[in-house]
């Protein structure tokens, strides 16, 4: 019996893990369809950047500009790098025993017992905070977490992350509790730290009962792990394991700076300095296509724009603070990062599919993201200082404007009328050059 | 003091310490051009070493940029950078935190390298040195006062107390507004909205700000940058308190004080 019990679990085992990594290995494709980046390859400075692991996402600094979720945040977080470890144990357990059987117990001594105890206490504080969770979202309504743009699958996403949650701690809680009545029966001290609570009001079943729940729990804890580990890649939950690489390759240069495009700064280069050109290619050779202006689908972004779109954990703190957003406008930065995704998710399925994605076919300028939400960005960076994982929404806008303006032509009237100013007159304005440093004459004359 | 161009200390053999780099607002702007005025007043006062670029000055391209308009950024940028360059400018002060922005962060990358300092921290610096010397704040003494982060100052490059210990040297009484410093809200005029019209939505961006702003009960907004300080005086006139409240840029704030402050010691 025990053998196939084994045998049942390395399969399972087996089949979850594949099915992860073939999931992982997708996105991870999916990731670097995105540009590379030469104006920085992000790879620099690795000591800044580990500080920035620890800090942003080990220690979830952003995320305590707001304490109340970032506490409950954090037991929720702390609970899942640490129950891992509890984890571990039941996949050794599984392996080699095919049920329950306390390992660790075995290395730890009496130890055990106090680390236990310690994930119980744990799971009751997960417990507590997702029960908080579901009622800011659903009964609450924080504003943030009840958009009109996480209707469908985003909000069903978020809930059941949290259902699962609950089952998961439950059956940990219920399956030491019945082993802990089940010490009562025979005389010793039941159960753990929370367990031994728990167990009085289970001793009232009998032995096989109390066993068959035991194991019941067990299996359906790992089952449960086993699922929870194969939904992550369909749900914005992802971002527990891509905060860790997001928060790595964030932008160490100021908030501030926009990113270059050399294509263009060497074009005016050539253009005014033609000896500086690169000679025209030879007979036969073919001239490299020329590079695209900004940005129009996933592609034309950089890798890190497209990492970013999977550690989006849909929070809305981006958009919370969006001025163009509080002020009722279309633009929603968590919604750039979701449509971002959703369109690379779409490219992924066409390649799963074997399928070309041709030009032509949809596009994320226009068909995922609006030319008016585009339009009313301030470029404040309120979005990328508010993210909790190094998103930078702010990027992508950029860019699909670059293309939009550049490719398409496309700018409203008045901004039509600033670049034919700047281009004609030095200013934004219809100012005579002459008049520039009006101001100083007047100041020098007055004396 | 007379104020020179760069073209005109050239002319005699010399440079200046630091160039004044304007900009557009700060030059065509009527209100800007007080914040210009006001600042140029200080370093007069102070007796700083300084020039300006004049006529040959050009705007940097920022909202050209911003819009998705690389290629006149890269031409604007390309043309300043063959005038700074020329002149051999090391080291540049700006009452626009655009403008700072821009040569700070991104010029750079294309062949211009300069020490780019913004106004209100040029202002600290020089109080910090003793070389300008505020006796008192004038009639900003004890005067409640908010501060508007400006986007690029503040988020964009992390400079959040210069202003304010400026400010606290005019022995003003500072009231922050509900989000100041990082989580300072934007006055609607940067990535080139300034230029355009807003989009369809219940309410301005500038108008909600300067609510934020009316709400702490200040008497002035105290602002660091000519864009903010238009579309602050907007919103204070949109809700039709400009009999109540000014806005005014820091510099025209130490001006101020310093014309008044000797004003009384003339008299007295
Ligand atoms: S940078 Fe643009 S999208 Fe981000 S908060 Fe500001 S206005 Fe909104
Ligand atoms: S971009 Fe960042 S702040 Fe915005 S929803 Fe995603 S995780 Fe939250």
């Amino acid at each position: 019996m025990q053998i196939v019990q084994q045998l049942l679990f390395i399969l399972l085992a087996t089949v979850a893990i594949y099915l992860f990594a073939r999931n992982v290995g997708r996105i991870r494709r999916n990731i670097l369809l995105g540009r590379n980046e030469p104006e920085s390859d992000r790879k620099d400075q690795p000591s800044t950047r580990w500080k920035n692991v620890l800090l942003l996402a080990f220690g979830q600094k952003k995320m305590f500009k707001r304490p109340v979720p970032a506490l409950l945040h954090f037991f929720v977080y702390a609970g899942f790098v640490l129950i891992n470890i509890e984890v571990l144990e039941i996949l050794i357990d599984g392996v080699t025993k095919g049920g329950p059987y306390h390992t660790f117990e075995h290395f730890l001594g009496s130890f055990y017992g106090w680390v236990i105890g310690f994930f119980e206490i744990l799971a009751v504080l997960t417990l507590i905070a997702v029960i908080i969770f579901l009622i800011r979202r659903n009964i609450l309504k924080v504003p943030r977490l009840n958009m009109n743009e996480l209707d469908g699958w985003p909000r069903r996403d978020a809930n059941t992350i949290l259902y699962i949650e609950i089952a998961l701690m439950t059956m940990l809680l219920l399956m030491n509790s019945a082993e802990g009545a089940l010490h009562l029966h025979s005389g010793e001290a039941g159960g753990f730290l929370i367990s031994q609570l728990i167990a009085p009001a289970l001793s009232g079943l009998s032995d096989p009962s109390l066993h068959t729940l035991q194991v019941l729990c067990w299996w359906g804890h790992i089952i449960g792990i086993f699922a929870f580990l194969n939904y992550l890649p369909y749900s914005k939950h992802f971002h527990i394991l891509l905060a860790f690489p997001n928060a790595y390759f964030t932008r160490l240069e100021p908030q501030g700076a926009m990113r270059n495009m050399q294509d263009v700064q060497n074009e005016v280069l050539y253009m005014m300095q033609p000896e500086l050109a690169p000679p025209p290619p030879a007979e036969g050779e073919t001239t490299p296509a020329p590079p695209r202006f900004g940005a129009r689908d996933v592609q034309d972004l950089g890798w890190k724009n497209l990492l970013d779109a999977y550690s989006c954990t849909e929070c809305g703190r981006c958009t919370s603070v969006c001025p163009a957003n509080q002020t009722g406008k279309k633009l929603s930065p968590r919604r750039i990062m979701m449509a971002t995704r959703d369109r690379l998710e779409e490219v992924g399925r066409l390649i799963n599919a074997k399928q070309e994605w041709k030009e032509g076919g949809k596009t994320l300028l226009h068909d995922y993201i609006t030319v008016e939400e585009l339009r009313a960005c301030t470029t404040c960076n309120a979005c990328v200082e508010a993210c909790p994982v190094g998103i930078e929404p702010l990027d992508i806008i950029s860019q699909l404007r670059r293309n939009l303006v550049m490719e398409e032509s496309n700018a409203p009237g008045e901004w039509n009328a600033m670049f034919s100013n700047i281009e004609n007159n030095m200013a934004p304005w219809k100012f005579s050059p002459d008049d520039r440093d009006k101001w100083m004459e007047e100041m020098n004359a007055a004396g | 003091m007379q104020i020179k161009t760069l073209a005109e200390f050239a002319a005699e053999g010399s440079m200046p310490d630091i160039l004044f780099w304007v900009g557009c607002a700060g030059s065509f702007d009527a209100r800007a051009q007080r914040i210009t005025k006001a600042f140029a007043q200080i370093l007069n006062h102070v007796g700083v070493s300084y020039g300006i670029l004049g006529k040959e000055e050009m705007c940097n391209g920022d909202p050209a940029r911003r819009a998705g308009n690389e290629f006149l950024f890269q031409m604007m940028a390309y043309n300043n950078i063959q005038v700074l360059n020329g002149y051999g400018v090391k080291k540049m002060v700006t009452t626009c935190p655009h403008c700072f922005n821009i040569f700070k962060n991104e010029y750079p990358a294309l062949g211009g390298h300069y020490e780019v300092i913004h106004h209100t921290v040029f202002l600290q610096n020089l109080i910090n040195e003793g070389k300008l010397v505020l006796k008192g704040g004038g009639s900003f003494q004890g005067k409640k006062i908010t501060y508007h982060d400006s986007c690029y100052l503040g988020r964009g490059n992390g400079i959040y107390e210069a202003p304010r210990e400026v400010l606290a040297a005019l022995d003003v009484e500072l009231v922050e507004m509900k989000s100041c410093r990082s989580k300072g809200m934007c006055c609607g005029a940067g990535g080139a909205q300034m230029f355009k019209e807003e989009e369809a939505g219940k309410t301005r961006v500038n108008w909600k700000r300067t609510q934020e702003a009316i709400d702490t009960g200040a008497k002035v907004i105290a602002a660091n940058c000519p864009f903010c300080t238009t579309m602050l005086i907007d919103g204070v006139k949109k809700a039709e308190k400009e009999e109540e409240i000014v806005v005014m840029d820091i510099a025209e704030m130490i001006a101020q004080s310093l014309q008044e402050t000797s004003l009384n010691n003339t008299g007295q």
